[in-house]
């Protein structure tokens, strides 16, 4: 990573959070289908480098989807997708592969390998695409885990551990190779309150010390408003975004009826 | 060019170690080891604190944060005092994160190291209660059984209709293909020590009796293990993984009877016609031998293999389908209906369903055959 870029200097340098400036990834006219149905059309935004971005809509709008086409699981219809320049969609095989090695996922389950110990889970992209010595490896990971408040559980199995614990140990895997990116699909889904807030508390302490950009597919109101800095809406009436920006500030200037009704769960329609 | 990140010990006042860090500090280059700090503070037993000078650092990534953790836990050990303040804000946070949870140490499963006598009694306990699961397994079936006669279980006709085909008509190439080659093999062992005696002919009696009473039931058997009780036990151990099977539970439904029973009423019936047809191609596969190469004619060829077999083989050769099929079924629905919630369990639960059913269709040939003879049929 990356993690700090350049704390050069007279001084020792934060990891330079810095928001609003560089796009990290940028979105122009893309369209998302299954076949012949059209799921969004047209969506256009940028996510810049530090960002907390929150890709939000209802059910079945196509958020979930948009991550795959970011991380590059499914082509788009139309469109181009740049990750800091280079046309991701545009480039081969090769080159999709290099970019999206410099990002890490942590799927909705968590995703972990199920034969796989957690400690495993963790060291196998390590091994791959580092030369790294084992003793090494198992330092990162203990790090990793230790990071996710999961120290001491390296040889457990996820079928072993909690469906919380299971998206921690995700995110921990997610971050072995200190991506520059982190994409989360549906981070606080199916847990209770305080560990939902935990994970976001998690998110933003990792954002604000690494200085990830973190993409965030959620519909959970209390983590976009905790800790999204910038983002998209997905309206699925409408087949495409209607807004983007920071939610706060959405929710005060909005005048989109469907926006509106979103973020605030339906009480102010 | 590998990164290359540096480290010199100054020591501005007797009780403080500064550690000054410089270059890149990232996983992978050149670094030096946390223990050279270790020993620099073994060898000055005055030093009471850590301090950090990081301006000369250039980059750092997960590299710089493991040589930390590493001082970190040194100093916790030893009672000294590490002071952060020097170190890049965000490598501060991320090693205060790191030591925010205390590790659990009991949180490991320990490593068990067991004995021969331990690990034979263990086997032994576990030998005795999968006989035990069996059994219990096998009266849930009965008992679901009984209920299908009474017309009482649950069960869904679309999907035992589904299965019907699966287990029938969409197995008849695999077992044609198999049973021809085995009728094909057995007449050419049977013709070169039939040929020593000028008694070819009776390649007609060999097969036929062979296929009909035994090797037809039992390879359509071993067949059907491979590829439907297999099938069987990926698909309830997916639903085990799922949590369908609980759904099933707490809607009232009886997982034996929407899920097994069907199955083993698939097997059950469509065994038996599976293994007559089987018959035919063992019997058709000898007689490409007989007649092609033994300059057997076809109607002698038929005349006596018709001869040979009795319905009694024939009997015997039926009934063994129906006994494979109802080991099969309940093999692959064991095995799947006891799967754990992992992807590799469902691995496990196939492999292990295969291996049952073919080690029950042996097992039962052994007894049926025993029987036969002590019956003289």
């Amino acid at each position: 990573m990356r993690l700090s870029g350049t704390d050069a200097g007279a001084a020792p340098r934060e990891s330079a959070v810095i928001t609003g400036q560089e796009a990290h990834i940028k979105v122009q006219g893309l369209t998302m289908a299954y076949g012949d149905f059209v799921l969004m059309r047209d969506l256009t935004f940028t996510i810049n480098r530090g960002d907390i971005f929150i890709v939000m809509g209802g059910s079945g709008c196509g958020k979930s989807t948009l991550m795959t086409i970011l991380i590059g699981l499914k082509a788009p219809a139309q469109g181009k997708v740049f990750y800091g320049g280079e046309d991701f969609w545009g480039a081969d095989q090769e080159t999709r592969d290099r970019i999206i090695r410099r990002a890490g996922v942590m799927y909705q389950s968590g995703a972990l390998w199920s034969s796989l110990t957690l400690a495993e889970n963790i060291a196998l992209p390590l091994e791959i695409y580092t030369d790294l010595r084992p003793a090494q490896v198992r330092k990162v990971v203990k790090l990793k885990l230790a990071l996710v408040g999961m120290a001491g559980f390296e040889e457990f199995y996820p079928s072993e551990i909690s469906g919380g614990m299971q998206k921690r140990a995700g995110i921990a895997r997610a971050m072995a190779l200190d991506p520059e990116i982190l994409f989360f699909d549906e981070p606080s889904a199916g847990l209770d309150p305080v560990s939902a807030r935990r994970l976001d508390d998690l998110i933003l302490e990792l954002r604000e010390s690494l200085g990830t950009t973190m993409v965030v597919v959620t519909h959970e109101m209390a983590s976009i408003f905790a800790i999204g800095s910038n983002s998209v809406f997905l309206d699925v009436s409408k087949r495409t975004m209607t807004a983007t920006g920071n939610p706060n500030q959405l929710l005060a200037e909005t005048k989109d009826p469907a926006l509106r009704l979103f973020l605030t769960r339906g009480e102010h329609s | 060019m590998t990164a290359r990140g540096e480290m010199t010990l100054e020591q501005p006042s007797a009780d403080t170690l500064k550690v000054v860090l410089s270059g890149d500090w990232k996983l992978g280059g050149e670094l030096p080891s946390a223990e050279k700090v270790q020993q620099a503070l073994d060898n000055q037993p005055g030093v009471r604190q850590l301090v950090f000078d990081t301006r000369k650092l250039a980059s750092w990534d997960t590299g710089l944060l493991t040589f930390l953790t590493n001082l970190n836990a040194f100093c916790l050990k030893q009672n000294l005092r590490l002071k952060s303040d020097g170190l890049p804000p965000g490598a501060k946070r991320l090693l205060e994160l790191a030591a925010a949870v205390p590790e659990k140490k009991d949180a490991r499963p320990a490593e068990e190291r067991l004995s021969f006598l331990s690990y034979l009694g263990n086997e032994t306990v576990n030998f005795f209660r999968s006989a035990g699961e069996l059994l219990e397994f096998i009266g849930e079936a009965v008992i679901a059984s009984q209920r299908l006669v009474r017309g009482q279980a649950q069960y869904r006709r679309a999907d035992l209709g589904l299965i019907l085909q699966a287990v029938g008509v969409q197995a008849l190439p695999i077992v044609s293909l198999i049973c021809f080659l085995v009728g094909l093999i057995l007449a050419f062992i049977g013709a070169i020590q039939l040929k020593l005696f000028g008694a070819q002919i009776y390649v007609a009696d060999l097969v036929g009796i062979a296929m009909v009473r035994l090797m037809a039931a039992i390879m359509t058997g071993i067949v059907m293990a491979g590829r439907t009780g297999g099938a069987f036990a990926a698909q309830l151990g997916t639903m085990q993984v799922n949590q369908e099977i609980d759904a099933l539970k707490t809607t009232g439904i009886s997982p034996m009877e929407f899920l097994v029973l069907p199955r083993m009423l698939a097997l059950a019936l469509m065994m038996p016609p599976l293994c007559l047809y089987a018959n035919v191609m063992g019997i058709l596969g000898g007689m490409v031998v007989g007649v092609g190469l033994l300059d057997i004619g076809f109607i002698e060829y038929y005349q006596e293999t018709a001869k040979a077999v009795g319905l009694w083989n024939l009997g015997i050769g039926l009934f063994s389908g129906l006994v494979f099929g109802i080991i099969v079924a309940l093999a692959g629905c064991m095995r799947g209906m006891q799967c754990g919630r992992s992807a590799s369990a469902v691995g496990d639960a196939a492999t292990s369903a295969v291996v049952t059913a073919i080690v029950g269709i042996i097992v039962s040939t052994a007894v049926i055959t025993v029987l036969c003879n002590f019956l003289g049929i």
